[in-house]
């Protein structure tokens, strides 16, 4: 699936089998996308959430 | 609860605030062994005191899989509240999630675990290291990955790391987690504790040029054999903080042996997974729908 980049709008692939949830980067400028919905072929980016202090395991 | 033959089905929700690999795998397995699973977005949930109905629709058991330690730790508090079943509980997540306190926890409980010290103050915390003598090992109490884990040289350094930290906004980085170095071959080794099981156990290998062993920081997989010795102190280990699905992390200390420095509440096993031969997802899944009867 394909999908513009909201940063650089640069083309971004994302894997047919991606889920809602999931992280894409943008392999151009390297911002995170959160996938907001997938349907059909049709996928939604929002801007995935920025890496705290407390993330981890 | 649905029930095929011998197999109880459950229906398994996995709450996350990001989907990394292993979410999706245990959102996979649970599928295809049967059960009704379900991946639910925990940054879109809101709970109240007075409305018991937000506990419906999560089935019989949450798999609390949030990247964020808080957002998961205060919606672990908040399910137990509404009397939802939760893997790990309130408590596990608690200890773990913090450095001090699981130390204290593997002490307490006497699991092999590296000299520790907490001091709350700067000029203290200087007279501790320096009592030590270096190098010494400082990190903070709250995170993962490998995040801030500094292995201090000398005196200097310290000093510019207490500068450093009293500088920081967060008030948990004026609280000193010293740690004893540990001379230890240039890998460590991460199990996944499954209930009362070793399912798993890697040696994780540092990338070049990198001292910690986190898989997040390049670090290589490969497996490791589950010797008694080591299963009995991983068992100790997930027992002292309360038990559940755990990352128990050990170093192999040059005089003491096996040590545990650390244990993880929402274990990454992508790693483990691609050199191991049990199919970790799948114990998860097996383990949380025995939990959900």
């Amino acid at each position: 699936m394909k999908v513009s980049c909201q940063e650089c709008d640069k083309e971004l692939n994302v894997p047919d089998d991606a889920v809602k949830g999931e992280i894409v980067t943008c392999p151009d400028c390297g911002s995170d996308f959160e996938i907001a919905s997938v349907n059909k072929s049709e996928v939604e980016l929002k801007p995935a959430e920025k890496v705290g202090e407390d993330w981890g395991e | 609860m649905a029930k095929t033959g011998e197999n109880e089905l459950s229906d398994i929700c996995i709450v996350y605030d990001r989907v990394r690999w292993e979410e999706k795998e245990l959102f996979e397995k649970a599928t295809k062994l049967g059960h009704t699973a379900k991946l639910i977005d925990g940054k879109t949930l809101s709970v109240s005191t007075h409305d018991g109905s937000v506990s419906n629709g999560f089935g019989d058991i949450v798999l609390q899989r949030c990247v964020s330690h808080y957002r998961g730790l205060y919606l672990t508090a908040c399910f137990e509240f509404l009397d939802m079943k939760v893997i790990n509980s309130y408590m596990v997540a608690e200890v773990c999630g913090n450095k001090l306190l699981t130390s204290l926890y593997l002490s307490k409980h006497n699991v092999p675990t590296p000299k520790t010290h907490f001091a709350f103050g700067p000029e203290v915390a200087a007279d501790v290291a320096g009592k030590l003598g270096y190098p010494v090992v400082l990190k903070p109490i709250v995170g993962s990955w490998g995040r801030m884990v500094i292995p201090v040289k000398d005196k200097d350094v310290m000093e510019s790391m207490i500068e450093m930290r009293e500088e920081m906004p967060n008030p948990l980085s004026k609280i000193y987690y010293i740690q004893d170095y540990v001379e230890r071959p240039p890998r460590d080794i991460r199990t996944i504790v499954v209930g009362d099981k070793v399912v798993t156990a890697i040696y994780r290998y540092s990338a070049e040029g990198e001292w910690r062993t986190n898989i997040a920081r390049g670090g290589k997989a490969e497996l490791c054999p589950i010797t008694k010795e080591l299963e009995d102190i991983c068992i100790k280990a997930s027992k002292a903080v309360g038990g559940g699905v755990l990352g128990v992390d050990l170093m192999e200390d040059e005089n003491e042996g096996l040590l545990v420095h650390e244990i993880n509440n929402t274990v990454e096993f992508r790693g483990a997974s691609s050199v191991s031969t049990k199919d970790i997802a799948a114990e998860i899944i097996n383990y949380a729908a025995r939990m959900a009867r």
